[in-house]
């Protein structure tokens, strides 16, 4: 009779209860200090906010104690993720055209499949070591060495896998039925993509783009022997040819500094990265949450 | 009549539609390409521009750790050592860490609000850029670990890997801020395989009377272990390649030392501090390390994707 009741001192109720809290301090571990890295960073980052640091040039560093502001560098970031974007985008979203809607599987296709797999894990600083081989070195880009737009072609490469899987993947899910749909009425293949598919997978490909980019944005190792750095404003157009600021270069470059003050403007510059980085991220989650309810109705 | 004109327009237009079809599809196959392109290409490059230095020191190159620009004289062995180490022995902290924080959000300890929200925090994490990481890990991890390493040599000093006096900066460092790194990836890797299991196995093995960690040790765990070696997989590869945090944490010196306590180099650090302003057999010896690391993420990328197409879940 007794054996239908739970017995705290069986063997296997005793292991569980290992494991159990095992797991629970696993967790614990794993939680606490990403918890409190997010909330330093936060806390450090905003309270050097000013409303000087997004306006001025950051001092060269030396013992004075004013750092100035971050504006290059934030204007850089924008700059040099724009030009990714505008070579990974048409790229990506084209290639991830082809492989969903026209290849039938074959070995193109798993090729090419198989190949945005191994881009993705190749190392971001491997992107940038080829850019300096390709475009650096070579001073091909009209006779400038490390320039923001070879800089924007470095991130380009990583951007490109992530693109090309969102689309291919965001394509795959649009029903098949849509697209019979749209051919038995006579519309040819590309009006069937440009009106059918891509509009109605238009909200998976958008939000997997936007983290590409929110991705790429934080990246330094490609930027740090392509685009470089600079501490002055960006002036005009012709200014993407030369050296260009980013904040994750200056917050690599200010972190090393012996100084306060060019410590506390990485910092700042953190906050700001890491703050837009995790609202893009959360406001395209709670987007595609909100997707998926609308589709279940 | 009537009927026949419209037929004959529509005809017409189909001819130009036709070729837009063409070119619309022949530009989406030259997009798609593209991959393979860069891909090839970053090969190539790395490959030819690390020629000359391969043709000088040969093999040699991966196990002497000499690296004297006065001299000219290369040897990556330090770096090669620490981008396994760091890899290897960061990976070996966060699977466990990882695989057991996927099952406590996979299983119902908590609440599944607890839960989920705890997920996507971890989700989160993996999107915070590696150079923060590397800011925080100078001006909070390593004060805060100072008077623990001192322990550890004072106590374990007779074992090698921490039989020096700590530096600031060292390889230890960077290993925790990789486990830091890496914990996310792997959390959620393991979390998607370990959901992925059918609930009727376990409801099987609950029914024949298995408790729940029997459930999950002899069940649950082996029917994701495929997708859980490849997120792992996947995780040694970022591990092998990061580059921005572990610079700025693991002290950059090429002195080559067995223990973790002192300053090191992995690759990607090498490649970071050096490349700016190396020039002749200096930069072909940088490339010549980039594409040993190249191939060692290569080779780890494919065997992970060849394990998911070999054990993928089949239910």
């Amino acid at each position: 009779m007794n054996s239908l009741y739970y017995q705290k001192r069986l063997s296997r109720n005793i292991g569980d209860k290992f494991f159990t809290s095992l797991s629970v301090i696993c967790a614990l571990i794993a939680i606490l200090p990403l918890i409190f890295l997010v909330t330093y960073i936060l806390y450090k980052g905003g309270s050097q906010i000013t409303p000087e640091l997004f306006t001025l040039e950051p001092n060269p560093p030396g013992d004075d104690l004013d750092a100035g502001g971050i504006n290059p560098a934030l204007i850089g970031t924008l700059i040099i993720t724009t030009i990714a974007s505008i070579i990974a985008i048409p790229v990506g979203v084209g290639g991830g055209i082809y492989l969903a809607e026209y290849s039938k599987g074959g070995a193109f296709s798993r090729f090419i499949r198989f190949g945005v797999n191994v881009l993705a894990g190749v190392p971001s600083i491997i992107a940038g070591v080829f850019i300096y081989a390709l475009i650096v070195s070579t001073k091909i880009l009209f006779g400038s060495m490390y320039s923001g737009l070879a800089g924007g072609m470095a991130l380009s490469i990583l951007m490109l896998p992530t693109v090309i899987k969102t689309t291919d993947e965001g394509l795959k899910l649009v029903p098949n039925e849509l697209r019979y749909a749209s051919l038995g009425v006579g519309a040819s293949m590309y009006t069937t993509i440009l009106k059918v598919t891509l509009p109605s997978a238009f909200r998976s490909i958008a939000t997997g783009v936007v983290l590409g980019i929110a991705r790429a944005a934080g990246e330094t190792a490609p930027l740090i022997f392509t685009a470089l750095f600079s501490y002055y404003y960006i002036t005009g157009f012709g200014d993407l040819f030369y050296e260009m600021g980013s904040l994750a270069v200056l917050i690599y470059n200010f972190a090393l500094e012996p100084y306060d003050a060019q410590n506390k403007l990485a910092w700042a510059a953190s906050f700001i990265l890491v703050l837009s980085i995790l609202s893009v991220n959360i406001f395209s989650r709670i987007l595609a949450a909100f997707t998926e309810k609308t589709k279940r109705v | 009549m009537e009927e026949k004109l419209t037929l004959f327009k529509n005809r017409k237009r189909f001819g130009i539609e036709k070729n837009i079809d063409i070119i619309f599809k022949n530009t989406a196959l030259v997009l798609s390409s593209f991959v393979a392109i860069i891909l090839l290409g970053i090969i190539l490059v790395v490959f030819f521009q690390s020629f000359e230095s391969f043709s000088r020191y040969g093999l040699k190159f991966l196990v002497t750790s000499e690296w004297n620009p006065v001299k000219d004289e290369y040897g990556a062995f330090t770096a090669i050592y620490g981008t396994l180490v760091t890899s290897f022995l960061s990976l070996l902290i966060t699977i466990p860490l990882g695989v057991g924080t996927a099952i406590f959000i996979t299983e119902d300890f908590v609440p599944k609000v607890v839960r989920e929200i705890i997920g996507s925090f971890v989700e989160l994490l993996a999107a915070i850029p590696s150079v923060v990481l590397g800011l925080w890990a100078i001006f909070v991890m390593e004060p805060f670990f100072r008077v623990f390493f001192v322990f550890l040599h004072n106590f374990f000093g007779w074992i090698p890997l921490f039989s020096t006096e700590p530096t600031g900066r060292n390889s230890l460092l960077a290993i925790l801020i990789l486990v830091v790194m890496l914990l996310p990836i792997v959390t959620s890797i393991a979390r998607d395989s370990l959901n992925q299991v059918p609930k009727k196995l376990r409801n099987a093995a609950y029914g024949i009377g298995a408790s729940r960690w029997k459930t999950i040790f002899s069940v649950i765990l082996p029917a994701a272990l495929s997708g859980i070696m490849a997120g792992v997989l996947l995780a040694l590869g970022r591990a092998m390649g990061e580059t921005m945090a572990v610079t700025m944490i693991i002290g950059n010196s090429n002195a080559f030392s067995w223990s973790l306590l002192s300053p090191g180099y992995t690759i990607s650090s090498m490649l970071a501090n050096q490349f700016g302003e190396a020039d002749g057999n200096q930069v072909s010896s940088l490339f010549y390390a980039a594409f040993v690391l190249m191939i060692l993420s290569l080779i780890v990328n494919i065997f992970a994707q060849w394990l998911v197409k070999k054990f993928s879940l089949k239910y």
